[in-house]
């Protein structure tokens, strides 16, 4: 019963303002709603996910869970874009509403957006904290640091304050997908080991601490090792106090990038 | 006389191109590649053996085409030096030495149509007599003059404003072309046509899901059948002595949900065999009733003869995107083997029918299940090889799981049906293979490992080579017998489309496209 109460709640929603398609009936009397993160949900599960994933994670389509949006620079554009789709890969939402369409930009909004938090610690300490630690020797944060690691210049919009902890702890369990550390050994027995940068079956190429950049064919090493689960990145919870790394991260929590 | 005899060869070469006998008989011109699959048995083996396990690491890029649309599916029909290509509702003629195209036809997308489930693409063309033939993505055929690209004819086979498409390349058969569907996610009545090649008339349509009355319908509940999908999207094959036409069928609709369709909904997720002149189902096997997991049987079949228990049998084999390989008698349909060659978590194994057995837990559910092939499969629509000479067929492999979830979608026509949907496991977690299996068991002989779960189809030649291509740009050869790598090419975008190989002044070439550039290979 109430999956029916769903289904004709998304029908009487697709019957608003637009009627772009023959198959809509015309109908003036649908009050403008506001958008609707958790209709937007629905909406998204229902014509997404079978290519964003249900979490908006990726699968035939990207990953949607990032502040900011290849294709859509702005809430207008992200609109625009979910109406007129990405030919020829994306199609067109064509039979949704402006308000189911402004639902949807809303939901996909909010997976990438980690909400500001209240949290402990003070993140002007937090900052003499991140200069202190050496964090800069691998991490560019608004332009400046060296980029062995990931940038961390919206790193507040992309990780809750909980992730930020764990990661400043236990950094070996929060390593992100798209970061693979690898040890390659080359014909004269010396092992290289780098960040991997590109692959394919064929080759690899990767860049080491030093920023230089590596590329070798498979079949002319003597062993490439994915090192999963490992991370150049030494453990701050012993090297800082609670107070401390509460304030660091306060301090990254804040970093929401540029506008 | 020796002029009027030049005459009539001309004359009858003008008339009668391609007439069906070179297609039947294309062992006899391996320099030209006339259907989709070379031969009408869905082999895309080359009978050529210039370039070999020898030379082959001397490959180099004769010349390269730029194409407006990204990436290009199109596996070319190449006819005494000239390539036929295809694009979404374009084709085109290109010199084999030169690159240079020769005609161009394009036909308008209309604004107003929407592509639902997959990209603007076309696989190819088919030829027959003086006629090449492109289905378009609006849901026309179309048969153009070979010499000027000009329109003789076009038939309207479908209604793209419900959701219908067409993005395969057509088989022309004995006086006929025929062609299928797509639409497999937008709740369309899948059919298969046959059209008189000379004027386009409708021949016959097989619906590939029966309406009430017909055989098969039973398999349906109340009105599901008439939104029940079927898509035919892919080209099939043809055994020019049983006069058989075999055609894969797509998914039952919606996708995922399979509440609102219970009973095992023939004839998705099934091979059928067709009279040719009739368009009567002779037989079918259905691979996956009750499909709940987007696994279409859409697939070249493979047409071949083995010996099976001291029996010679006529064979017609396919490694399904389920992840298991069956081989089956193509004169009745009965199974013979079957069994997985990629990982898969939903079926403990087939029954003395074929028929599978589920898992517990494998349907999709409203949180997820993980469930090991993908939706994508582990093979997708791109072509497999069958070689003769080492009796491999050779499988793009594709291993990877997925979350499958369930979800409420109403149908509203021309929208997308899917009741659901997947989350694919993280790239690093999923790979790709080519497969050698023994085509009349299904054993595996050799595997080659991929980067990425793959999206090109394999060629196989007499030169003991396999030729594909990754996701990654890599376009390579691999030993026949063995799998070892023997050369390889970046091509510079994702490679999705069939390779094909050919004669061009008398010099064996390869050709691929990726992303939206077609390369063309020789020594």
């Amino acid at each position: 019963m109430r999956a029916l109460a769903t289904a004709l709640f998304s029908i009487l929603l697709a019957a608003s303002t637009r009627g772009a398609s023959p198959q809509s009936p015309p109908a003036t009397a649908v009050p403008l709603q506001q958008p609707d993160v958790a209709s937007g949900k629905r909406i998204f599960e229902s014509h997404c996910a079978l290519c964003h994933g249900l979490d908006g994670g990726g699968g035939r389509g990207p990953s949607l869970r990032r502040p900011k949006l290849n294709h859509a620079a702005d809430d207008e554009a992200l609109k625009s874009l979910i109406e007129n789709g990405i030919p020829p890969e994306m199609p067109e939402a064509w039979f949704l509403s402006n308000e189911e369409i402004a639902s949807v930009a809303a939901f996909v909004r909010s997976l990438g957006n980690v909400p500001p938090e209240i949290l402990p610690g003070d993140p002007a300490r937090g900052k003499t904290i991140y200069a202190r630690s050496g964090c800069s020797a691998c991490h560019i944060l608004n332009g400046d640091g060296s980029s062995f690691g990931p940038d961390l210049t919206d790193i507040g919009a992309r990780r809750g304050s909980r992730r930020l902890r764990e990661t400043l702890q236990n950094p070996a369990k929060t390593v992100p997908e798209d970061f693979l550390l690898l040890e390659a050994t080359i014909a004269s027995g010396q092992a290289i080991r780098g960040i991997r940068l590109n692959e394919d079956t064929f080759s690899i190429q990767f860049r080491d601490q030093q920023g230089r950049f590596y590329s070798f064919r498979k079949s002319e090493l003597r062993g490439l090792k994915k090192l999963r689960g490992e991370t150049p990145m030494p453990s701050f919870g012993a090297a800082l106090s609670p107070v401390e790394l509460d304030d660091l991260v306060h301090f990254l929590a804040t970093q929401r990038g540029k506008p | 006389m020796r002029l009027l005899a030049l005459f009539l060869i001309s004359c009858s070469a003008v008339f009668a191109q391609v007439p069906f006998e070179r297609i039947v008989n294309a062992d006899k011109e391996p320099g030209n590649w006339l259907t989709y699959s070379r031969d009408l048995q869905g082999h895309r083996y080359s009978p050529l053996t210039e370039i070999t396990t020898q030379n082959v690491a001397r490959l180099k890029v004769k010349w390269a085409l730029q194409f407006p649309d990204q990436r290009m599916e199109v596996s070319p029909i190449v006819l005494d030096g000239i390539l036929y290509i295809t694009g979404p509702n374009s084709a085109a003629a290109v010199d084999g030495s030169s690159g240079r195209s020769l005609w161009t036809w394009k036909r308008p997308i209309p604004p107003d149509y929407h592509s639902i489930g997959f990209g603007h693409t076309n696989r190819g063309a088919a030829v027959l007599d003086d006629k090449l033939f492109v289905a378009t993505l609006d849901g026309y055929l179309v048969a153009l003059d070979l010499k000027s690209g000009i329109e003789r004819w076009s038939a309207k086979v479908l209604d793209y404003k419900v959701g219908y498409s067409m993005t395969m390349a057509p088989l022309a058969i004995e006086g006929k072309v025929v062609v299928g569907v797509s639409g497999g996610e937008a709740g369309i009545r899948g059919f298969i046509d046959a059209y008189d090649a000379k004027n386009g008339q409708l021949a016959w349509r097989f619906w590939t899901i029966p309406g009430p009355g017909e055989s098969g319908h039973e398999t349906w509940s109340g009105d599901a059948w008439k939104t029940g999908g079927g898509a035919t999207w892919v080209t099939g094959a043809y055994d020019p002595e049983l006069k058989l036409v075999y055609w894969g069928v797509g998914n039952p609709g919606p996708d995922w949900n399979g509440d609102v369709r219970p009973g095992d909904n023939l004839y998705t997720c099934s091979f059928v065999a067709l009279d040719a002149a009739t368009g009567k189902l002779r037989w079918y096997f259905q691979f996956s009733p009750h499909d709940t997991h987007d696994w279409d049987a859409t697939h070249v079949p493979m047409l071949f003869d083995a010996s099976i228990g001291g029996k010679n049998r006529k064979l017609i084999a396919v490694a399904n995107r389920n992840a298991f390989y069956y081989v089956l008698d193509r004169a009745t349909g009965e199974f013979l083997a079957g069994k997985p060659y990629a990982k898969q978590t939903w079926a403990i194994g087939l029954d003395p029918k074929g028929r599978p057995i589920p898992t517990p837990d494998s349907e999709p559910s409203k949180e997820g299940r993980l469930v090991w092939p993908n939706a994508n499969g582990a093979t997708v629509w791109f072509s497999p090889s069958y070689d003769p000479q080492t009796g491999f067929v050779y499988v793009a492999t594709r291993e990877i799981g997925a979350r499958y979830f369930k979800r409420e979608t109403p149908y509203r026509p021309g929208t997308i049906f899917p009741g659901g949907g997947e989350d694919e496991l993280p790239p690093d977690d999923a790979w790709g293979a080519i497969k050698a299996l023994q085509a009349e068991t299904g054993d595996l002989r050799w595997e080659f490992k991929l980067h990425s779960p793959p999206w090109a189809g394999v060629l196989s030649t007499a030169g003991g080579l396999v030729f594909s291509g990754s996701d990654e740009g890599n376009f390579y050869a691999l030993d026949a017998r063995t799998g070892k790598p023997l050369w390889d090419f970046q091509t510079g975008g994702p490679i999705g489309a069939n390779p094909v190989s050919f004669l061009i002044d008398g010099h064996q070439c390869i050709a691929i496209a990726a992303d939206h550039v077609l390369y063309v290979f020789g020594l």
